[in-house]
């Protein structure tokens, strides 16, 4: 065989690893898929952002809109401040609600943006005021496990079943609606 | 009398055993002394390109067809077992990650490297070796042409450039092989199998590493059968046994490589 041959073949070789490479960076890893054009940023500050990581996708109606920037904490609040930028293209009212959503039950979390009425829309820097943190499993099998036992023993006992399960439920009304009042 | 003949046999066994060892460490200290002047002696190899060209032929483009294969079935088993497990966890369109990490971090850089030592290995010692026993290398020799040079250095180059670019496209080809299975087949929906792997493989923690990782197993399985080929004793038994003992010792070093590089990869 000679020598051009062998060089087309080690050129043809050598093409197909680049472009592998390439392909494993691009389409498999997410080199490109972070960068999204003109953008601006806005905070929003959490009681707990869970496993939120930087670079998690910001959605509104399901549509990736944008990405978290970073996360910090505000030691005066003692918050998570989440660093959000958003398409330019996209423009969001004031009073939009920010929440943080599990994809799946143990799936990646991310920001889910719900927009209010408000007229006016958010700039660069703004401040997401009304956001609702991340639901913590631990915190809601507890809570689980404790209108549980108290139903149980409410039916042990059968005495005055209907104002303890009342106020169970009660509290974990006061409980849901202390996390935010959400628009669902 | 009985006594005497235990200890004989027992005084035998450990003597063998320990020539075994010596034997092994010696093997080890030539083929670091092989591996050094490879690196000293690599100039020519460079500098006359077209050599190490004509070994990348021969180790890394014929070995495509193999590589491309294999990789696309090791993909499609892995989609069809992962997704298996994976629905009775209601996870389904994880399945894109699962195909993509297994493939990127473990399977790509060690299954090509296995099929490489079988494929290209394999064929660097029977020719070394055969080349040693019609006394071509001691005729170079004769004619002051370095054999470590000439001979040596563009195969191992050729190995170690091969290596990464195989181990890439077993990855790519696998993850194709895996979307086939996924998507068209068993219905997983083809956003999702994507955009998982996307947020889950990170480029440096993973297809980096696999890189990496790809590159040392390179060194390793070449060098390992360049050494085989150098050492064998030069008969027809000889360069079998060479021939045979590349596969073995090259798989044994990339599986336990494989261990020592991940837990380096996990820690840092």
């Amino acid at each position: 065989m000679d020598r051009t041959t062998i060089d087309l073949w080690v050129g043809i070789f050598v093409a197909l690893g680049v472009a592998a490479l390439l392909g494993l960076a691009m389409k498999v890893g997410n080199l490109t898929s972070s960068k999204i054009g003109e953008t601006y940023s806005v905070t929003a500050a959490f009681e707990n952002v869970g496993s939120l990581k930087p670079h998690a996708p910001v959605k509104s109606a399901g549509v990736v809109v944008g990405r978290v920037d970073n996360i910090t904490f505000d030691a005066s609040t003692y918050e998570a401040i989440v660093n959000i930028k958003i398409d330019k293209r996209y423009a969001f009212p004031k009073d939009t609600f920010a929440n943080i959503y599990t994809a799946g039950l143990l799936g990646e979390q991310y920001v889910g943006l719900e927009a209010g009425g408000d007229v006016d829309t958010l700039k660069n820097g703004d401040k997401i005021t009304q956001t609702q943190d991340a639901v913590v499993l631990e915190k809601m099998i507890g809570q689980f496990l404790f209108s549980k036992a108290s139903e149980a023993k409410a039916d042990i006992k059968d005495t005055e079943p209907k104002a303890k399960a009342a106020s169970a439920s009660k509290s974990a009304n006061v409980k849901s609606t202390e996390l935010g009042d959400a628009p669902f | 009398m009985i006594k005497s003949k235990l200890l004989l046999s027992i005084t035998n066994i450990l003597r063998g055993i320990g020539k075994r060892m010596i034997e092994r460490i010696w093997r080890l200290g030539a083929g670091a002394r092989l591996f050094f002047l490879t690196i000293i002696y690599s100039g020519e190899s460079f500098r006359r390109f077209h050599l190490t060209l004509r070994e990348i032929y021969f180790t890394g483009v014929m070995s495509l067809l193999i590589i491309i294969v294999s990789a696309f079935f090791v993909g499609m088993v892995l989609a069809l077992q992962g997704y298996n497990t994976l629905q009775k966890y209601g996870s389904s369109e994880a399945i894109g990650v699962l195909v993509a990490l297994s493939l990127v971090r473990e399977l790509g850089p060690v299954v090509t490297a296995l099929l490489f030592a079988g494929r290209a290995g394999t064929a660097i010692t029977a020719e070394i070796g055969l080349m040693k026993t019609t006394e071509q290398l001691s005729a170079m020799e004769m004619m002051a042409v370095n054999p470590i040079a000439r001979v040596v250095a563009p195969r191992f180059w050729a190995g170690v450039i091969s290596m990464p670019i195989l181990a890439a496209l077993f990855s790519m080809v696998g993850i194709l092989g895996g979307y086939l299975v996924a998507v068209p087949l068993i219905g997983v929906d083809d956003g999702a199998f994507w955009s998982q792997m996307q947020a889950n493989v990170d480029v440096r923690a993973d297809i980096v590493n696999g890189v990496i990782k790809s590159v040392v197993f390179g060194i390793a399985c070449t060098m390992i059968a360049l050494f085989e080929g150098f050492d064998a004793p030069p008969t027809a038994e000889g360069v079998s046994r060479a021939t045979t003992r590349t596969v073995v010792i090259s798989s044994l070093t990339v599986l336990g490589l494989d261990f020592v590089l991940t837990s380096f990869m996990l820690v840092i």
